[in-house]
């Protein structure tokens, strides 16, 4: 397994005033990897998220897509770039129909469709999150999961070398949740490169090759779900110090 | 194209044909309410191509309006009429991207006031010049150019937002305005420029109030600060165009109508009144119809498909 590396961060800090949100923070990405970023509430993962999508800049350190700097991308070249998000709590273009809110990852993300092609290819992607027979529906009367499909279709269209999905199984019900894990796990057998935010604890076991956990903005532990899980120090971050 | 896209073309061109027969009625009356209704449909229509999707609300249409009134007035005596339209259109879009460039990264109420004080500081520029250099307030545009020539110019810059209006909603622009409108967070994270896309369509609207400017300067004849600068122009523009809706490319028609005659009306009953009137039916609209009369409209059209699809 010596497999490109795509993303890279390195060493990358982020301080709101006087709070550090994010310390120092190092972890890399290789092609086809699905790695897992965990921690208690508070911890920075979405911070970390909103760093290498470029909603944030880091106060210090670097963050490399490829061979290519993005730290100081504005967010709207990093997703040329090929990098595609969701967001914590979904956002959906309620103006649009649900088959308009993925052409627009098709026609401005790394993808660069117009037309007819757009069009095809958004269909695709929402055949592909299982939403094709509401492609022209407006977009008030979705269900939870619904608009978490369409929000990944969205993601997708762009074609991304690089998607993150943060807390993207979040306020699922438990039927949801088993739609949503298949759905997640279909996306890394097809061998896309995924950092994944995430608390459903099932999920990170069985979907991601690898973990970091987060605890006050600084990695604590880093390896197989496995591994993380059992580490000492990573049960007193989550659990407190008398479960160690 | 589509055969509906066909449909409402011929019905356009055919409107458009029939409306260009208006100065043939020589009804003097009639002409100068045509020429009213052209001024305010093109820039009530231009002004709703940037604000509808963006909700910024502009306040400079007077300014770009004087100053192409202004490009007229001085060089009417050295630069052929067709020529300083164009350099009115011109100087309209180069003032909205300077404004733009400066302005558009605040938000909204920072935009409104802005736009607001622009009209006025242009106007102050205009009039300390005139004092200081050129001797006299005012200007003559003296031509031989008639209302019904007017009215057909007018006739034809509104055919010119259309159209301009129609191939922006079709293209990534106009798409991309529509995400913009929808959460400019998303926008970004979909690689869309948000300040290069709303800087376009600002400069578009300024190029047209710039041209609507120079000319209805004819028309004017006399031309000095307070009249080429009224702030009142562009709380009509605003009112007619939120009245209408400026949801569609059309909405803002919709308000022009009603609300030019009805100003024919105010203005010659209440004359001193006129701005308190004004601010009333500003709050009137933005109350009771804040999508206009269009959405409006469009909700009633279908709550009632709703009820008879229940039925």
């Amino acid at each position: 397994m010596r497999e490109r590396t795509v993303l890279d961060v390195q060493g990358v800090t982020k301080r709101f005033g006087g709070l550090v949100a994010v310390d120092a923070l190092s972890l890399a990405v290789r092609e086809n990897e699905m790695l897992g970023l965990i921690g208690p509430n508070g911890s920075g993962k979405t911070t970390v998220i909103n760093l290498i999508s470029g909603a944030l800049r880091p106060s210090e350190g670097e963050i490399f897509l490829g061979d290519e700097m993005i730290s100081e991308w504005p967010a709207r070249a990093i997703a040329r770039a090929g990098v595609a998000r969701t967001f914590q709590l979904v956002r959906i273009l309620h103006s649009l129909t649900v088959l308009e809110n993925v052409m627009a990852g098709a026609v401005f993300g790394h993808k660069r469709l117009w037309g007819a092609a757009a069009r095809k290819f958004a269909l695709r992607q929402l055949d592909r999150v299982g939403m094709a027979h509401a492609a022209d529906a407006p977009t008030a009367s979705l269900t939870c999961i619904d608009e978490k499909r369409i929000e990944l279709a969205r993601a997708l269209a762009s074609d991304p070398d690089l998607l993150l999905l943060d807390e993207w199984l979040a306020g699922l019900n438990p039927t949801e949740m088993q739609i949503g894990i298949a759905l997640i796990r279909s996306l890394r057998e097809e061998g896309r490169t995924i950092v994944l935010v995430e608390h459903v604890m099932d999920a990170i076991r069985s979907l991601c090759d690898r973990c970091v956990v987060m605890n006050g903005g600084a990695k604590i532990a880093e390896g197989t779900p496995e591994a993380t899980l059992a580490d000492p120090e990573v049960i007193r971050a989550y659990l407190g110090v008398g479960h160690a | 194209m589509t055969a509906r896209e066909t449909r409402t073309l011929i019905l356009v061109v055919v409107a458009f044909a029939l409306l260009a027969c208006l100065p043939l009625l020589r009804h003097g009356y009639l002409l100068s309410l045509g020429v009213d209704i052209a001024m305010y449909t093109v820039l009530a229509t231009s002004w709703a191509l940037f604000s509808g999707p963006t909700h910024y609300i502009s306040l400079a249409t007077a300014a770009f309006y004087g100053i192409g009134a202004y490009v007229v007035a001085a060089g009417i005596g050295t630069l052929p009429y067709p020529a300083l339209v164009a350099l009115a259109g011109l100087a309209g879009a180069v003032a909205a991207a300077l404004v733009g460039l400066a302005t558009l990264r605040l938000s909204g109420v920072y935009f409104v006031i802005f736009t607001l004080g622009l009209a006025e500081l242009v106007r102050q520029i205009v009039t300390w010049v005139q004092n200081n250099f050129t001797g006299s307030r005012g200007m003559y545009v003296l031509t031989s150019i008639t209302e019904r020539m007017i009215y057909w110019e007018l006739l034809a810059l509104a055919a010119a937002v259309f159209f301009i209006g129609w191939r922006v909603a079709r293209s990534r622009l106009g798409f991309a305005l529509r995400i913009i409108g929808n959460d400019e967070t998303v926008a970004a994270h979909l690689g869309i420029n948000s300040a290069a896309c709303k800087l376009a369509l600002f400069v578009i609207s300024g190029a047209f109030a710039g041209m609507v400017g120079a000319i209805m300067a004819p028309r004017l004849s006399y031309i000095e600060p307070s009249i080429a600068f009224t702030s009142e122009l562009s709380f009509q523009v605003v009112i007619m165009a939120l009245l209408g809706g400026v949801h569609r490319l059309w909405g803002p028609l919709v308000g022009v109508i009603p609300f030019t005659i009805l100003w024919e009306v105010i203005a010659a009953r209440f004359p001193t009144q006129t701005v308190l009137l004004l601010g009333i039916a500003f709050l009137l609209i933005v109350y009771l119809i804040p999508n206009g009369v269009v959405g409006r409209i469009e909700s009633a059209l279908r709550a009632a498909q709703r009820r008879v699809s229940h039925a």
